[in-house]
């Protein structure tokens, strides 16, 4: 696929096919276009050219809550959790894609109603337990700590059961201890949930351990593929990163 | 049990000695006619406050809706029950009124929704600063509408309904307009108590929060938008009607910017996405409102300099995105609103 933002080619020719069960990153410098493919993956642009299809089913032309219920779900590079919102409710409106009323049910309170609400309310608590949050669930996600944060919003997007979850530079800002946390719970999560995850991240480290293989991006185009050690060794993701010695 | 049900006891206790007190006529006619505007008010900024505080958006164009309603609820009234100089005999039995004429103002709130989609339709694209042109666009462009429609007194104005409403005290004699208006009023804040306790309708706070995570989150964001901004113009509608029939009359010119300012300035005075706080300060507006009466044409002078007062001192309103029950939470043992 490639995408244009009127005359520059943001990605051009970017072409992956991810696996069910595994973890698949994606890197390259800054302005590589990296959150330029998840916007498009997650139906937040359309792209220019090419086609993008989740389990078979194409989303072109798909709003993004649709790609959402199509199995897409996403964090963000800087976190993006609903501030005014206790913990409990961003997990619970975030199944607004699979509530079985409509506007004049929750008026007039009907079965519909009431039996959805209870099972989203439990839904939501099973998940904050499962992932140690509940003592939170009354909180505001501002007074969490920040790799708290983090981790609220990553199981936020695997409350909205994606079979590709995304996740933009999860470990920005993250210290050494939580970001052992997050490389556990990345993993707890792949070997748990029926999912693909795709990662763009910064931290070498970080990406060298979870992901089984690895896309390398620059200025949109694809300079090298393939499992961390290829890529390490890649003499173009080398001068990607570090600039040509033949200046 | 008490619990569960103390509100719905409360309410009609309340509904109920109003209706005596105006029955028994225990009051003059003008404290009656100010408790009136009061339920008119307390729909007016409870809805514009679904839009400005829950929803995030600025809407200054509130009055618009209201005179879409005031003049459609009034037209078929007189249109349908009374015999009018215009429109001729009446289409439908008077007496029939006393049971068509809650139906007469909920089509009123109807049409007002619909008119609703002029600012809800630019709202997929448009935010902020430029949907508020837009919410201004739309009360001029309703008040023109009515302005060049010669069959219903153009800027003249329209009158009848309070034969409309002599018919129906003829059949049963009953304070209708108080007791459809405090019905009307409880109705509403209901409703919208209802809509943004749900999940689905904390949507409308997440796309203020923050649109983009909203919509990535699943939420549907123009059909919560298109509901929340008809809702709102649809209960304004409500508000229209019962004004008219509580003045007898309307005309264009009392449903301008001014009249949307009234609303906008209730509800930042009670605060943002508070219900209760909406409700308190439409009650003090009001009452404000009446007081400074003497002052007449200077009245317009105190109540803006009241506003930059609380902007500067309070400016999250009385309540601020709190309710009654987040102030005083020992209150949540005697009651449950939902």
């Amino acid at each position: 696929m490639t995408q244009q933002f009127g005359g520059l080619t943001a990605v051009s020719d970017f072409n992956v096919r991810l696996k069910n069960n595994r973890i698949a990153g994606l890197i390259g410098p800054n302005g590589a276009g990296k959150t330029t493919v998840f916007n498009l993956v997650s139906g937040f642009y359309q792209p220019t050219r090419g086609t993008i299809s989740v389990c078979g089913k194409p989303t072109a032309g798909l709003k993004p809550h649709k790609v959402t219920a199509l199995g897409v779900a996403r964090t963000f590079q800087n976190i993006r959790l609903w501030n005014q919102m206790s913990v409990l409710d961003n997990i619970k409106v975030a199944q607004h894609g699979w509530l079985d009323y409509g506007f004049f049910q929750s008026v007039m309170r009907t079965r519909a109603y009431r039996d959805c609400e209870e099972r989203i309310d439990r839904e939501a608590k099973d998940l904050l337990e499962i992932f140690e949050l509940e003592n939170y669930a009354n909180d505001y996600p501002t007074n969490l700590p920040y790799g708290l944060q983090r981790k609220l919003e990553i199981v936020r997007a695997l409350s909205e059961k994606p079979k590709l979850l995304l996740l933009d530079e999860p470990a920005a800002g993250l210290n050494s201890k939580d970001m052992r946390e997050l490389i556990r719970l990345v993993r707890w999560i792949n070997e748990t949930y029926d999912l693909c995850i795709w990662i763009i991240d910064h931290h070498m480290d970080v990406m060298m351990e979870l992901c089984s293989e690895i896309k390398v991006i620059d200025f949109g185009q694809t300079i090298a593929e393939g499992t961390p050690d290829e890529v390490r060794n890649d003499p173009a993701v080398i001068t990607a990163y570090l600039g040509d010695d033949n200046i | 049990m008490l619990r569960k049900y103390s509100v719905q006891l409360i309410l009609i206790a309340l509904g109920g000695i109003i209706t005596y007190i105006a029955y028994q006529e225990l009051v003059s006619l003008y404290i009656l006619t100010v408790l009136m505007f009061m339920g008119v008010n307390i729909i007016l900024s409870s809805s514009l406050n679904l839009v400005n505080g829950y929803m995030g958006e600025f809407s200054c164009g509130h009055a618009g809706f209201m005179c879409v309603g005031a003049y459609v609820s009034s037209v078929l009234g007189v249109l349908l029950f009374t015999k009018d100089k215009i429109f001729g005999a009446p289409l439908l039995n008077p007496d029939l009124a006393v049971y068509l004429f809650p139906v007469i103002i909920i089509i009123g709130g109807i049409a007002a929704a619909l008119f609703g989609l002029l600012v809800a339709l630019p709202s997929y694209k448009t935010r902020g600063d430029y949907l508020a042109i837009i919410t201004l666009a739309a009360n001029y462009i309703i008040i023109s509408l009515i302005q060049n429609m010669d069959i219903i007194g153009g800027s003249r104005g329209f009158m009848g309904m309070k034969k409309v409403i002599s018919n129906m005290e003829d059949v049963v004699y009953l304070p209708w307009m108080v007791i459809w208006v405090f019905v009307f009023t409880v109705g509403s804040i209901w409703i919208l108590r209802r809509y943004v306790s749900s999940v689905f309708g904390k949507g409308v706070s997440a796309i203020c929060q923050d649109e983009v995570a909203a919509e990535i989150m699943s939420v549907n964001t123009n059909k919560i938008k298109t509901i929340t901004f008809m809702l709102s113009s649809g209960l304004a509608g409500i508000a229209g009607g019962l004004f008219a029939y509580i003045v007898g009359y309307v005309n264009p010119g009392s449903f301008n910017i001014l009249k949307s300012t009234e609303a906008l300035v209730m509800v930042y005075l009670g605060g943002m996405a508070s219900l209760s706080g909406s409700v308190l300060s439409a009650i003090l507006f009001t009452i404000l409102l009446e007081l400074l009466r003497p002052l007449q044409i200077i009245k317009w002078v105190v109540i803006p300099l009241i506003l930059i007062v609380l902007m500067q001192f309070r400016p999250e309103g009385i309540m601020g995105n709190r309710e009654l029950s987040d102030i005083f939470p020992k209150l949540k043992r005697f009651y449950r609103f939902k």
